[in-house]
């Protein structure tokens, strides 16, 4: 049964990968068959030594705080306001889970209008807030990454919030009314009794928002194209660039593969820490 | 695999024979299965002839069938295939197979990709700007002289910037369609009102430094926001194409040796930026729109220029707004007359074999794409071909031949594996010219910013 599976994981997965890997220690050319020629750890030092390159990944890891935080917190309150709802649940559910079926392309569209200059919504709310001049908030290297972390969390939010509120409904009511008859407040039911009990849910979810987060690509290359400035270039439209417009697939594997080491070691520490304080717990 | 006719001279096949009594489900299941067996084995016999057959065995294919592979889409694509509607009509014989691929990234890796595997096409577009990266690794088949007279092509017959542009070491490696030049866009109502019109409606001149100022303040003073626009956010190559008409007409080189050194000069380079920033500083020009914005700020009215490629003709033409083009204004006299340009070319990527290659019938297909030039003209591209370019249709067509002047003055990009049309020299010195133009980068530190990034770009090994 697992035959056919584990061709596909073979030959589409496995195979790349060790490509890859080898790859990386040639000189290999989009332009040209074949590896290459054989250059050690050559692309290693360059990566290494190459200013674009770590803030390419410092902007990743950028993005990831700015969206990680937000999309676990806010999809956590929006879950237990909802669970709060006994009729017309359904309608909360599918209000705030509907953006995330939106493709890439789609959002990224809708809110280049959004945050469009002189005649973009985001301007005018800011205007009618009292900002005489607005920033331009794809075009100011200042603003951009934060205007895509914004639209991002109103994208994905649903995703967290559906796993949070499944998760909720899982705490079985005598618990609740155990607390109550205890004396706890609803604060104190959240605080003490619900969060840690979410403690499952809450792995899952950062964990699956880390490595999202850290592969962010699709609305930056749509959005900004990584400009202005390169102050919005995360590290896969890095490995894009070099790759893809620049032909350089050697150097384009090894940086691929440090950041898959990279993404791989955030989120293994990220998951033992959350395991040992769950244990503790 | 669009726009493909049925091939000639097939007669629709015989109506699969009907059951004469109703079909059990046991005999229908059976028919499928045959079905299913006669199209496999079919496809397995005809399989050289198919495009997934050749996919799988490098089979040169029947010598009827023409691959064509180009990246246009919206109006060029749409003229690109009344072209090929044209040669169709007149090779009956020939099974033209036109592919249009997402235009940038997508289209040359593909083109670079299926020409390393063995699979090119017979014919394809390119920028010439990609010339020396596609020709410098080998994957363009070169084009002898006696091939093309043959067609009727003769050097003589050609924009000759152009011309010399689609050579690589000495070799001719495309053939020209079109040059299209960057270049000034006016609505010629608020020209008038801004009292820029010579007698008869002449177009203005704005040449000189301080001309072209004054004329975008008499602009802004009629639209009340703005004098020209420029696309700056998310454009990085309409800022180099800017940069780079500025920098030329001052006689500055950026690299050299196939963009192995670094040759900038900074005083040119500096100063280039100094005008640059002179627009934004006057608000003449605002700084934080997009390509879409830009047109729309110069369809809607309140931007009385806009500085952009020829291929732009067709969004501002839909708008309906009084509109005339001419080249790029000579601001500075330092050096010959320049504006930045590139080309489209037809190349013949390398095939495995001669009988794959159809050298002869690709020859002939591009010779009826430059016959029909005079349409490819119409979406704003100067033709190469010059007896369409010297045509009295094409002196007719406006505002097309009031900027055709601008291809004599094509700067093209400097000769690197990373320059070209969407490239890392446009993208990093772009971004550049962006920061400059926002007025985050003060002029003499761009131009130190832009030699760092060549500098960077000159160190890296090249794929070639």
């Amino acid at each position: 049964m697992l035959a056919p599976f584990g061709f596909f994981y073979l030959v589409f997965l496995i195979g790349p990968l060790l490509y890859l890997l080898v790859a990386g220690f040639f000189n290999t050319s989009l332009v040209k068959g074949g590896l290459g020629e054989w250059v050690g750890l050559e692309n290693y030092r360059r990566a290494m030594s190459t200013e674009e390159f770590w803030t390419s990944l410092w902007h990743s890891m950028w993005f990831t705080v700015l969206t990680t935080v937000p999309l676990v917190l806010l999809a956590l309150v929006l879950a237990l306001l909802t669970d709060r709802f006994s009729q017309g649940r359904w309608f909360f559910r599918l209000a705030f889970f509907a953006p995330f079926v939106l493709p890439s392309s789609v959002i990224s569209l809708m809110f280049m209008w959004i945050f469009a200059d002189q005649i973009g919504l985001a301007q005018s709310w800011a205007k009618s807030l009292g900002s005489e001049t607005p920033p331009s908030w794809l075009g100011d290297p200042d603003w951009a990454m934060l205007s895509i972390a914004a639209a991002t969390v109103w994208w994905t939010i649903g995703f967290n919030f559906v796993i949070y509120l499944a998760a909720l409904q899982e705490i079985p009511r005598d618990v609740h009314e155990a607390a109550a008859l205890d004396g706890a407040g609803p604060w104190q039911r959240i605080r003490h009794v619900v969060v840690p009990m979410l403690g499952r849910a809450t792995t899952l979810v950062t964990v699956l928002q880390l490595v999202a987060s850290l592969k962010v690509f699709d609305q930056i290359y749509m959005m900004t194209g990584g400009g202005p400035d390169r102050a919005t270039e995360p590290a896969l439209l890095y490995v894009y660039n070099t790759g893809f417009t620049e032909g350089r697939v050697g150097y384009a594997s090894t940086v691929s593969l440090v950041l898959f080491v990279v993404i791989l070691l955030i989120s293994l520490v990220w998951f033992a820490l959350l395991r040992r304080t769950e244990k503790e717990g | 695999m669009r726009d493909r006719p049925p091939p000639p001279g097939t007669p629709p096949g015989p109506p699969p024979a009907a059951p004469r009594t109703a079909p059990t489900r046991r005999a229908l299941l059976r028919a499928a299965g045959a079905l299913g067996a006669t199209a496999a084995t079919g496809g397995l016999l005809t399989g050289c002839g198919t495009a997934i057959g050749q996919g799988f065995t490098g089979g040169a294919g029947p010598a009827s069938k023409l691959d064509f592979w180009n990246p246009f889409t919206g109006g060029d694509g749409a003229r690109m295939v009344e072209m090929e509607r044209a040669y169709r009509e007149r090779h009956p014989g020939i099974d033209l197979n036109a592919t249009t691929f997402v235009w940038g990234d997508p289209y040359y890796t593909k083109l670079t990709l299926a020409t390393l595997g063995d699979r090119p096409p017979q014919v394809a577009i390119t920028h010439l700007s990609k010339i020396p990266t596609l020709a410098g690794a080998g994957l363009l088949r070169e084009i002898g002289d006696d091939e093309l007279a043959a067609q009727g092509m003769t050097a003589d017959r050609f924009d000759e910037r152009a011309w010399q542009k689609a050579h690589h070491d000495g070799a001719l490696r495309a053939i020209p369609l079109d040059t299209h030049p960057f270049v000034l866009y006016v609505r010629t109502d608020i020209a008038k009102k801004a009292g820029l019109l010579g007698p008869g409606g002449a177009l203005p001149d704005v040449d000189g430094p301080e001309e072209f100022l004054d004329a975008l303040r008499a602009a802004k003073e009629v639209t009340g926001a703005w004098g020209c626009s420029i696309a700056s956010t998310k454009d990085p190559s309409t800022c180099f194409r800017l940069f780079w008409s500025l920098y030329r007409q001052l006689g500055g080189q950026l690299v050299a040796d196939e963009g192995q050194r670094v040759v900038i000069d900074m005083a040119a380079a500096e100063e280039a930026f100094a005008y640059v920033q002179r627009l934004t500083r006057e608000k003449l020009v605002p700084t934080g729109v997009d390509s879409p914005g830009a047109i729309t700020l110069l369809t809607s009215g309140r931007a009385g220029f806009l500085l952009d490629g020829v291929w732009q003709i067709l969004a501002v033409q839909d708008a309906k707004v009084p509109f005339d083009m001419r080249p790029f204004p000579r601001i500075f006299r330092e050096a010959a007359y320049a504006c930045h340009a590139d080309s489209h070319g037809l190349v013949l990527p390398k095939s495995p074999s001669e009988k794959a290659q159809r050298a002869d019938t690709a020859l002939e297909f591009v010779r009826s794409l430059l016959d029909a030039s005079d349409a490819w003209a119409g979406g704003g591209h100067v033709p190469a071909w010059l007896p369409t370019q010297r045509s009295a249709a094409y002196r007719k067509l406006e505002p097309q031949s009031h900027y055709a002047a601008a291809a004599d003055g094509a700067a093209y990009d400097p000769s690197a594996w990373y320059s070209g049309a969407g490239s890392s020299l446009h993208n990093r010195l772009g971004d550049v010219c962006a920061s400059v133009l926002g007025g985050r980068t003060a002029p003499g530190r761009g131009a130190a910013r832009m030699r760092e990034e060549l500098r960077e770009l000159a160190a890296t090994p090249s794929p070639l």
